[in-house]
């Protein structure tokens, strides 16, 4: 399979009170093919996806998620999160060809 | 071999409708079945599950959903009538702000896309919205 430059952005705000609740954004590259599309010289295209995407903070879950072939390309992912304490959140997005596209961001909490 | 005219035109024309329509082949998915495939045959409750999607989309390459479900554990987006009905599942960890997910999918046709949500019982709960696909979005 094809190597991608995933390049995976994330958005998370700098700073929060213990406790909140804080919005998170992701978005990767990645053509997400899903084993169906018949490329110009009437061949099929392999299945190549994301399968996998992990969020955690210090260490702990925040969301897992099993990703099948129908979701859109260059996936977006949207989902919130509790910050009882300053920390990083680590973010691993798993490609069917083995890479594992990492992400990190720092939260500062007070 | 005496291949006539006629033969090659069928012979063609039959791998083209081959070529042309891989989708609805496949598509046959009862949305009652894929559910149950879920739930191990138990019949989704109500509950307090959300699915938030535009009522038409113009391109079925990326339509945005949000599925919220409070006290899910995971929650499955399906879309019955795609070549693949399974989109995702999410699982909510102890540091997971609310049992939202928001994401973009890929739809064929015009469908009810479907979440399912696991509770924290081992309970099923089901919500579903009708979008409606002008240009369907699966390759093919």
């Amino acid at each position: 399979m094809d190597t991608i430059d995933a390049r995976p952005r994330v958005r998370v705000p700098r700073t929060a009170s213990p406790g909140e609740v804080v919005q998170i954004r992701t978005l990767a590259n990645h053509p997400m093919e899903n084993g169906e599309r018949i490329d110009a010289d009437g061949n099929r295209v392999p299945r190549h996806i994301i399968h996998r995407f992990v969020c955690t903070f210090n260490d702990e879950t925040v969301i897992e998620m099993d990703i099948e072939p129908s979701l859109a390309a260059n996936p977006f992912i949207e989902f919130e999160a509790e910050v009882p304490e300053s920390g990083t959140f680590h973010f691993a997005w798993h490609d069917d060809n083995g890479d594992i596209y990492e992400a990190t961001a720092d939260i500062e909490v007070a | 071999m005496n291949i006539s005219r006629r033969h090659v035109l069928a012979v063609g024309s039959a791998g083209l409708a081959v070529t042309l329509l891989p989708m609805p082949a496949q598509a046959a998915v009862d949305a009652g079945e894929l559910i149950a495939r879920f739930t191990g045959g138990a019949a989704p409750v109500d509950g307090p599950l959300t699915i938030t999607a535009p009522q038409i989309a113009e391109n079925g390459n990326a339509v945005g959903v949000e599925v919220a479900c409070p006290g899910a554990k995971s929650i499955r987006i399906l879309a019955p009538a795609n070549p693949n009905p399974e989109v995702c599942t999410v699982h909510f960890g102890p540091r997971a702000g609310s049992h939202m997910l928001s994401t973009r999918i890929r739809m064929a046709e015009t469908m009810d896309v479907i979440a399912l949500a696991e509770m924290e019982d081992g309970s099923f709960v089901q919500a579903s919205a009708r979008v409606r696909v002008t240009i369907g979005g699966c390759g093919g």
